[in-house]
């Protein structure tokens, strides 16, 4: 059991590890070599999180996206814990199948669906800043541009017209697909998501998920932009657990 | 204890596009000449065979896990149960 901030220790991120996790390693890489804060992989058969402060879900094919993206993951012993973790308020963050386990297991309201192309999308896309409510997004003024890569198969954002709404009026769209201007449109959406959504954020703003790839976009040398957009991500979630 | 057959369908709510049925109907259906069919709407089939006293508990069993175990995400999908070998 833990209800209270690790304080006075220094800062521990978990990286759920699911058979078929396949971003787990880059996630990984990216903390402790860019960011340069501890990370560990952690199975997801472990009930106990009570070493760590920050939770990520990786991108993957967790149980090769067998019924639906993200659901079996979503009833792993590890979720437990971090529904409790993100109860209690610490960041959660759910990055491409991360995002998808987030919504099967009720952390965040919504559902993703096969692309509308029906095709699997990898391509670096331009991200707008809707709100700052999520801890990952804290930094950032509204409108801001980001530049990730996507990689996904089911991505097609989807909730009904009044929830959306319901999303809109609590600051909870976080990112959308946007063209090089900045501007929402057809062909910038690449997977057919309502009002273009590519991250939302829980209610009280820590628990987050997004599906482009900020762990892919955080070196210049990854970049065919040579740009480092994603590690704001992760820097604005050192930041708040810093602060703590 | 009888086995039964149930059936369950899961399929996107009329709010949520169906792509893949919407691709049949235009790229095939249609241009295959059979402009009578005017809507295509995909699913997915999930087979159950249940123990139980009878066809009623063994379809009340599976409305249960499907609620319980999200075998549909009540946000898009829409999910109906059948039974068969009664």
């Amino acid at each position: 059991m833990f209800h209270k901030y690790r304080r006075g220790i220094e800062m521990r991120v978990a990286i759920i590890q699911f058979p078929g996790s396949n971003c787990d390693f880059d996630t990984l890489y990216v903390l402790n070599n860019v960011m340069k804060v501890k990370a560990d992989l952690v199975w997801h058969k472990k009930d106990d999180l009570s070493d760590y402060d920050a939770v990520i879900l990786p991108g993957g094919f967790s149980y090769g996206d067998r019924l639906r993206a993200g659901i079996i993951a979503a009833y792993s012993p590890v979720m437990k814990e971090v529904r409790m973790m993100a109860k209690d308020g610490r960041p959660i963050l759910g990055i491409c199948n991360g995002f998808q386990i987030l919504v099967e297991a009720g952390l965040l309201p919504g559902a993703l669906l096969r692309n509308s192309s029906l095709k699997f999308v990898c391509k670096w896309v331009n991200l707008s800043v809707v709100s700052n409510k999520a801890i990952f997004t804290r930094r950032l003024e509204k409108g801001h541009l980001l530049r990730m890569p996507i990689a996904h198969n089911e991505g097609r954002y989807f909730i009904e017209e009044d929830d959306l709404k319901e999303l809109y009026k609590r600051n909870q769209i976080i990112l959308k697909y946007v063209d090089e201007s900045g501007k929402p449109n057809e062909s910038s959406n690449p997977n057919g998501s309502i009002d273009g959504i590519a991250g939302i954020c829980n209610d009280e703003g820590n628990v987050f998920g997004l599906m482009p790839h900020p762990e892919r976009a955080s070196e210049e040398l990854l970049s065919p932009f040579n740009t480092n957009d994603g590690r704001i991500i992760f820097s604005s979630m050192i930041e708040y657990l810093k602060e703590r | 204890m009888k086995t039964y057959l149930v059936k369950v369908t899961i399929e996107n709510k009329p709010s949520a596009r169906d792509p893949e049925g919407e691709t049949i109907l235009k790229d095939l259906l249609i241009k295959g000449g059979y402009k009578q069919v005017k809507a295509v709407r995909t699913a997915k089939l999930l087979k159950m065979w249940v123990e139980a006293e009878n066809g009623k508990d063994a379809k009340e069993i599976v409305s249960k896990l499907c609620d319980e175990l999200r075998i549909y995400n009540p946000v898009a999908h829409t999910c109906s149960i059948n039974i068969e070998g009664e």
